[in-house]
Parts: structure tokens; C-alpha cells; sequence
């Protein structure tokens, strides 16, 4: 499973990040997690508003931290 | 907002059937209605509440320094974090309708003009933060959405915002809040416009217009129970972050409120000296704080003998041209771009600093 947290690096991206390695470590799954903070990259996916989480290819949250519950979700 | 996006699998979870969701809207609106009563008759008490426990309790005398900074101090920092907690409730309600995504598609194939007025409207709505400003910027951009209307939204967004107003009419009424929405709408409109006309195209940073965008993610689903879910964690996020401010700034109007004396400030941010409104706005653009921590301030130099005008340029400079909002900006905009938007936005707040002082 591959994990994309964007964001360029605002105190919600941070807390993005934090959140989905807490859930990664907490489901015990293997997951393979980068923090995508190049615009371009960023735009490719269609996301305008950070922080997002991608997973996969599919963009799970846009302009939002997730809650731990929420990424839990999508990790199942 | 867009958090919704759930895995489709329901496996882990049960998927929610529909009563259920009936339900949990049913709970919100009565646990919602109790708690606006609530809210109501504690809001109702402040007032004796304050007066009882400065002049009372603590036995201070009526008209006295220290008297009047504690009632002012006692009354106000509730009444204000009681105001704020109901408005961004109500506005997170109202901005899980209100994406990114959304506010984009609504302002792509606009014309100028209407597009500005539009953009203005909907950065005071659209859930935004300055350091998604770059983002923001490259999918306007890319939604071919003229160069001008973008900055009206990005102009609006910080200055004129939900924290802003309630201080506003908490502490100062309803009147200037009123007008403080109205001007900052007005140069958010007038500045965009001004700068579409200016055909600045070409001081975007080539990589943002050599960009390609992907189709916009789409925004998940979005239940009642959702929204309602929403809003609470944006009272939680908001009221936790800015409260501090709010507390710290009514403190410090608290003793500029009992310790300045009345028509001080008069001789430099009175409504005769013509420098004032410049000096004003030089002195809000490095400054970097947020409405909740300049209103409370502002409301007490006006009360010294500062002119409304003075002081609205000074807020709407300190919370429309931050210096770290600008060190973002850079990132998508040239130089000369940057010193063009502070230049015009700053024209914008200028005049109306010089027409309301010319006016009340």
C-alpha cells in the first residue's frame, strides 16, 4: 500500500502526516508512507487545497486533516 | 469537508443505513436546540454578571480605573468566545456545502466583473487557509479563471472571515461590522479588478503556467449527520486556536481601556492628521496577528479618541497584507506582481480609511 500525504509543510500537513502514521502503525499494515510537498505533483492529483491523503492513487481527503478514525477506514 | 471519501468496502464498519442517519440528524437538532437555549440565557446574564462581580464581589469602586478594566474584561472575553463558538458552528455548517473544488468550478467561465464580485463573496465562505494559498492559486489558474478574479478571492479570504465579524460585532456593534463586510467586499472587488486590467499574466511564475492539472478529486458524499459533525470540529479547531488571542487581546484593551486617558490617541490616530491613514497601513503590513487579536485593541483605541477610519485601515492592513502571506505568494507570483497587489490593495484600504474618517 502506498500513502501520499500533500502538503507543503503548514502545521495541518504536519498533523496530516502524524495522523496517518499513527493509524499505518496502529493497523499494523504495511504501508509504504511519503510526503509529497512539490506543487506540481501536488496538482497532477487534482488537489487544489492541502493537506490531502492519496492512497493508492485515490484521493481519500482534500483541505483537511483526517481524524485517525477516518484513516483507520481507509486502511481496512 | 471532503473527508468523505470512504473506502467503498463496508466491511470494516457496518454501512450506515438510512434510519440511523434519520436519526443521528433527529439527536443533532435536539441536542442543537437545547444547547442554543442554553446558550441563550447564559448570554442573557453576562452583563449583570460582570457587574456583580467587579463592583460586588470584589468590591471595587463604580468609575474607577481598575473597576473598569475588569468589568470591561469580566463581560467582554465571554461574551465574545460565546459569539464566536455559535457563528463558526453555523459557518462550518454552511461551508461543508462550500469546497475548494466547488468554489473553483463555480468561478471557472466566468467573466471579470461579476467573476470579481463572485470570487470576493465566496472566499469570505470557501474553507481556506494562506498556506493553501499556492494550490489554490495553480487550480484557478488552471481552471482558467482570469488572473484578477483569483485575486479578489485571495484578497477576500483572509480579510474579511467569520473571527473578524464577530469581534466586530461583539465589541463594536453591528454598524461597523456591517461596514467593515461591505468595504472589505468592496476593495476585494475593486482590487481584482484593477489588477485584471493591469494584464499582469506574464509575472506568474512560468513553472504555475507551464503546469498541467489533473481532473479535480472529487469531494465525497456529504451527509447531515457530516456536516454537523464538521462544524463541531471546526468550533473545536478554530475556537481552540484563536481563543488565546482573543483572551490576550481583550486584556490588553482592558488596560488601555481603564488606563489610557480619554483622548490621547486623538493627536495620532485622530481623524485630523492626514498622515494618520498611511502611517496606519505601513505600520499594519509587517505586523501579523489575527482578527482576534487586533479587534479587541482596536475597539479600545477608539474609545481614546482614535477615528474609526485610522483604525479600520490599520486592521484591514494588518490582517489583508500579511508578510507571510506575501513570502507565499511569492512562490507563484514575480516580484514585481507582489509589489503591484500590495500596492493596489493598499490604495484600496486607504481610501477607505480617508472616507470614513471624512464621513463619521
Amino acid at each position: 500500500m502506498k500513502i501520499l500525504v500533500m502538503g507543503p509543510g503548514c502545521p495541518k500537513c504536519e498533523q496530516a502526516e502524524k495522523t496517518v502514521r499513527e493509524a499505518v502503525a496502529e493497523a499494523g499494515v504495511q504501508a509504504d508512507i511519503e510526503k509529497v510537498k512539490d506543487f506540481q505533483e501536488i496538482a497532477k492529483y487534482g488537489i487544489f487545497s492541502t493537506p490531502a491523503v492519496v492512497i493508492d492513487g485515490e484521493v481519500k481527503v482534500v483541505g483537511k486533516a483526517p481524524s485517525k478514525k477516518e484513516v483507520l477506514g481507509w486502511l481496512g | 469537508m471532503d473527508e468523505l471519501k470512504m473506502a467503498p468496502c463496508g466491511c470494516q464498519s457496518k454501512a450506515p443505513a438510512r434510519p440511523a442517519a434519520e436519526k443521528g440528524v433527529l439527536r443533532h437538532l435536539l441536542v442543537g436546540a437545547a444547547s442554543l437555549a442554553v446558550w441563550f440565557v447564559l448570554y442573557g446574564q453576562l452583563l449583570p454578571f460582570s457587574h456583580w462581580f467587579t463592583y460586588s464581589l470584589l468590591g471595587l469602586e463604580q468609575g474607577g480605573h481598575l473597576g473598569a478594566a475588569i468589568q470591561f474584561f469580566v463581560y467582554d472575553t465571554p461574551k465574545v468566545l460565546m459569539l464566536l463558538v455559535l457563528v463558526v458552528y453555523a459557518v462550518g455548517v454552511l461551508r461543508s456545502f462550500v469546497t475548494v473544488n466547488w468554489t473553483r468550478s463555480v468561478l471557472a467561465g466566468r467573466r471579470e466583473s461579476a467573476g470579481n464580485v463572485l470570487a470576493a463573496l465566496l472566499g469570505v465562505v470557501t474553507p481556506f487557509c494562506s498556506c493553501s494559498a499556492v494550490p489554490l492559486f495553480i487550480g484557478f489558474m488552471t481552471a482558467g479563471i482570469p488572473l484578477g478574479v483569483t485575486f479578489s478571492f485571495l484578497i477576500a479570504a483572509p480579510m474579511v472571515n467569520e473571527i473578524a465579524l464577530v469581534l466586530l460585532y461583539g465589541l463594536l456593534g453591528w454598524k461597523v461590522a456591517a461596514l467593515y463586510f461591505a468595504t472589505g467586499i468592496l476593495i476585494a472587488v475593486v482590487a481584482g479588478w484593477v489588477l485584471g486590467r493591469l494584464k499582469l499574466e506574464n509575472h506568474v511564475e512560468d513553472w504555475v503556467r507551464e503546469i498541467r492539472a489533473g481532473e479535480a478529486a472529487q469531494d465525497g458524499p456529504m451527509t447531515w449527520p457530516r456536516r454537523f459533525d464538521y462544524a463541531l470540529d471546526s468550533v473545536r479547531d478554530i475556537v481552540g486556536r484563536v481563543w488565546k488571542f482573543v483572551v490576550l487581546g481583550i486584556a490588553a484593551g482592558a488596560a488601555i481601556h481603564g488606563y489610557v486617558p480619554e483622548g490621547r490617541l486623538a493627536v495620532v490616530m485622530g481623524g485630523d492628521a492626514w498622515w494618520s491613514v498611511p502611517l496606519s497601513v505601513l505600520m499594519g503590513i509587517p505586523m501579523y496577528t489575527n482578527a482576534a487579536g487586533i479587534i479587541p485593541v482596536v475597539e479600545a483605541l477608539l474609545g481614546k479618541g482614535a477615528a474609526l477610519g485610522t483604525v479600520l485601515a490599520f486592521m484591514m492592513s494588518v490582517i489583508a497584507l500579511s508578510f507571510p502571506e506575501m513570502v507565499i505568494l511569492r512562490k507563484v507570483l514575480k516580484p514585481r506582481l507582489i509589489a503591484v497587489f500590495i500596492a493596489v490593495v493598499g490604495a484600496g484600504i486607504l481610501v477607505v480609511g480617508y472616507l470614513f474618517n471624512a464621513v463619521i
